[in-house]
């Protein structure tokens, strides 16, 4: 197996973790918009470092942080899916700008919006394990208050948690699963990882704790699955991804469907 | 009785967005009491109810327990209104309830068979065993509230605040939850203190009433403040109040002039007394 | 000075100009309504899965126009059906739209290896408001007349259906026929923006200027006129400052409109945010 194939295996099967445990949060408060707009929102972010000849990775991450950051600020007037529109705006205005005032489009950016196999490099693998790992300690932390605020939120407010924080913890989180995902699935597809194996495991569970673990399956599969189609046909990463969630979505949306009958 | 002062009210005044809700609240709560909070819409009993949690900057001083009023008390529980939750929400009745446990620690809740024992035994004693392992969304009003008063329960309060739990119930399942909460109370010797607009399911089983009007209160036993004169000096304006076949009436106003919000309402032929 | 005197005789720009009002003008609109019946989310998928077919329209040599268009239209019906429920509504949406540009993905990527068209990606995820046919303007104009004619026909059960469900349902009103309706016609609305300033910012003209227009005013009928208002503001604003950067550094070919644009509406929207903010707001 040749080495870039073996980093993108590393790399993918941190990212599926880190995208299915974030997602499980993401689809219980319906935050959906919000997962398909951070990775855009860092997307816009990485084509402003390379515009200043830093490290894409770099914008990436700080671009989804200030996202979560300013839709979490926005939230606070406007309802939910319209802060996240502004915040969208934004952000591709910038990367706008930032990719005209490069030139350098076509290869580079193409990679981060749709997702390539080739290009990980060793350090990247690290760097994505460090920022994955951080991500799963972090919703490990945050995994009872955030059940708590998400269904019944004045009962945590009485209980003393601090809800407003938990809320940005939440957003955070999202913001460290999409700087993993979008290198490895593009900016444009890492969302289907964040929300669409969550989804399909809710079709199936009720029980939070059975939730988790069948998202991060779910996940994995998918990565695995579209890593190895990517690399026999040579087409898009992201396009697969995308066919393997949309599949696992109605797939266990029928069966939920037929079990109620 | 023990008569300890489980919530000590004096000279409280809340106002929001400058206008005032309460004022000059002075009331004592003794361990073991069952309180009606009664009052029409926007009197103030939510806000009551957050002063006493200490979700709210208040004038004059609310003392719980012996200690200034503050979030995070574990010796008080509250079941919020009763939030409809979408049909589809990805929760059983069982993990909302457990949530009561310890859903205000961080970290991942370790299974145990003590947890398990725990939750499964306040399902029993709320009687909603049998749907707990439904999602929470397909439940009905009366059993949704049932699983927030479990979910409470679980943290092994001395004080619980229900905030309107009788609100979307029909009256038959309103007197259910009235008697399921009393029992409970009486068994684990919890004080309780219950918002309602509606007196008469309360009736049966409530020790005194805190009645809220204009922002101002009185407390005393039933037969003491549902009497034309005290609810007229409340609320300001003339008010009467009737008594039919053992259930209470309050009317607002002259003969001939509007009916108030009629608080308590009759019930139909061959309901309980 | 010449430059200008080019600018006010340019054929493109008085497309761009002409494009640009009559898109943004209607989506200030319809934009009103997707703030109100809560679909920011569906407005902004409908853009994307527009993009994967103007990709397609691209591959088989057809004016992206109709791609976008069919792939809207197709997206808005997937979207209706299968997200009936409101929980599932957001998630339906995000999986519809994660399989478009997924296809999309594909679509571009044999655009780019295949066909030659390295420039594929960057126009239709831009925009393209200077190199828009003169026919495409005819086309676009006669599909906001009939967009905006309809929207206006169907005003005021469209309002009571996205404010009071059950009693629109009392009234007799068919509430799933007008939800089907007005997705298609917010599918078209944004198509044309995806258009005029790219699948990725045609969000901005739906959603932007209706968010501050609603701040403006708690009047419906009046939202609508500020939104289309501010939303021609920025995009006539936009193609302005687009021309006149051409000099601007780095490249010398000029700074995006989409740019100016979004940087417009944000400015607007809290302009009007700050503006309004002394009220006493919820």
């Amino acid at each position: 197996m040749p080495a870039y194939l073996a980093a993108a295996w590393l790399s993918g099967t941190t990212v599926a973790v880190a995208a299915a445990v974030a997602g499980f949060f993401i689809v219980r408060k319906n935050a959906a918009f919000f997962a398909h707009a951070l990775p855009k929102a860092g997307f816009a972010g990485a084509a402003g470092a390379v515009f200043l000849g830093v490290n894409p990775l770099y914008g990436l991450a700080v671009f989804a942080v200030g996202g979560a950051l300013a839709v979490s600020r926005l939230e606070k007037r406007e309802q939910g899916d319209v802060a996240t529109a502004l915040t969208l705006v934004a952000a591709l205005g910038a990367g706008a700008l930032f990719l005209v005032l490069t030139g350098r489009y076509a290869t580079g950016a193409y990679a981060l919006l749709f997702g390539q196999i080739v290009g990980v490099t060793g350090a990247q693998v690290l760097a994505t394990a460090g920022v994955g790992a951080l991500c799963l300690l972090a919703v490990a932390f945050l995994y009872r208050p955030l059940l708590l605020v998400t269904h019944a939120r004045e009962v945590a407010e009485a209980r003393g948690l601090p809800v407003g924080l938990v809320e940005t913890g939440f957003l955070l989180v999202t913001a460290l699963a999409v700087t993993v995902a979008v290198p490895v699935a593009g900016a444009l597809l890492s969302f289907s990882l964040l929300i669409g194996p969550a989804a399909a495991a809710n079709h199936l569970t009720c029980r939070p704790g059975k939730a988790m673990a069948l998202s991060v399956v779910f996940s994995l599969l998918t990565v695995w699955l579209s890593l190895t189609l990517a690399y026999l046909t040579g087409w898009p990463t992201g396009f697969f991804v995308s066919a393997v969630v949309a599949g696992l979505y109605l797939g266990t949306r029928a069966l939920a469907a037929a079990s109620r009958i | 009785m023990t008569g300890e002062v489980v919530v000590d009210v004096r000279n409280l005044g809340v106002r929001i967005g400058g206008r005032p809700v309460l004022h000059n609240i002075d009331v004592r709560i003794q361990a073991g009491e069952f309180i009606g909070l009664i009052g029409a819409n926007g009197a103030g009993k939510s806000t009551f109810l957050k002063a006493v949690l200490g979700l709210l900057p208040a004038a004059g001083t609310v003392t719980v327990f012996g200690q200034p009023a503050r979030r995070g008390n574990r010796a008080v529980g509250y079941v919020p209104q009763n939030v409809r939750m979408d049909r589809d929400t990805p929760l059983r009745g069982w993990d909302l309830v457990a949530l009561g446990l310890d859903g205000h620690r961080w970290g991942f809740p370790l299974p145990g068979r003590e947890r398990r024992r725990r939750v499964e035994e306040m399902l029993e004693a709320v009687d909603a065993a049998r749907y707990a392992h439904l999602p929470v969304g397909r439940l009905s009003g009366g059993e949704q509230q049932r699983l927030l008063i479990a979910q409470a329960l679980l943290g092994g309060p001395r004080l619980l605040l229900l905030d309107e739990p009788l609100a979307s119930l029909d009256l038959k399942s309103a007197h259910e939850v009235v008697g399921l909460v009393a029992r409970l109370a009486r068994e684990r010797g919890v004080t309780v203190l219950l918002v309602a607009h509606d007196m008469n399911p309360l009736l049966p089983v409530v020790d005194r009433v805190l009645y809220l009007a204009d922002g101002r209160a009185a407390i005393g036993r039933v037969e003491e403040i549902f009497r034309s004169e005290v609810l007229s000096r409340l609320y300001g304006y003339p008010v009467e109040v009737l008594r039919v076949k053992g259930r209470i009436l309050v009317l607002g106003g002259d003969a001939g002039a509007h009916v108030l919000s009629a608080e308590t309402h009759c019930c139909p032929a061959g309901h309980p007394a | 000075m010449s430059m200008w005197a080019g600018f006010w005789q340019s054929p493109e720009v008085h497309g761009a100009l002409a494009l640009g009002a009559v898109v943004a003008a209607v989506s200030g609109v319809i934009g009103v309504f997707v703030v109100l019946r809560g679909q920011s989310f569906a407005g902004h998928a409908l853009a994307d899965i527009g993009g994967a077919g103007a990709a397609g329209a691209f591959l088989a040599g057809v004016n992206s126009l109709w791609g976008f268009l069919l792939f809207g239209l197709l997206g808005a019906v997937g979207v209706e059906l299968l997200g009936r429920r409101a929980r599932e509504r957001d998630l339906a949406t995000g999986i519809v739209l994660a399989l478009a540009l997924g296809v999309e993905a594909l679509l571009l990527y044999f655009d780019t290896r295949l066909a030659g068209g390295a420039q594929a990606p960057m126009l239709v995820l831009f925009g393209s408001v200077f190199v828009v046919a003169p026919s495409t303007v005819r086309v676009v104009a006669v599909l906001s007349l009939v967009t905006a004619a309809v929207t206006g026909a169907l005003y005021r059960p469209l309002l009571l259906c996205s404010i009071e469900p059950e009693l629109a349902v009392t009234r007799g009103i068919p509430v799933t026929l007008v939800s089907l309706v007005f997705i298609l016609l917010l599918a078209v609305v944004v198509e044309e923006g995806s258009l005029v300033v790219g699948a990725l910012l045609s969000t901005g003209l739906l959603i932007g200027p209706a968010a501050a227009a609603v701040r403006l005013t708690a009047k419906t009928g009046w939202a609508m006129f500020w939104a289309a208002l501010l939303g021609v503001a920025a995009v006539w604003a936009g193609v302005f400052l687009a021309y006149g950067s051409y000099r601007w550094p780095p490249g010398g070919h000029g700074w995006p409109v989409s740019f100016f644009t979004a940087a417009l509406i944000l400015v607007f929207y809290l302009a009007a945010r700050l503006g309004t903010g002394s009220r006493q707001g919820a």
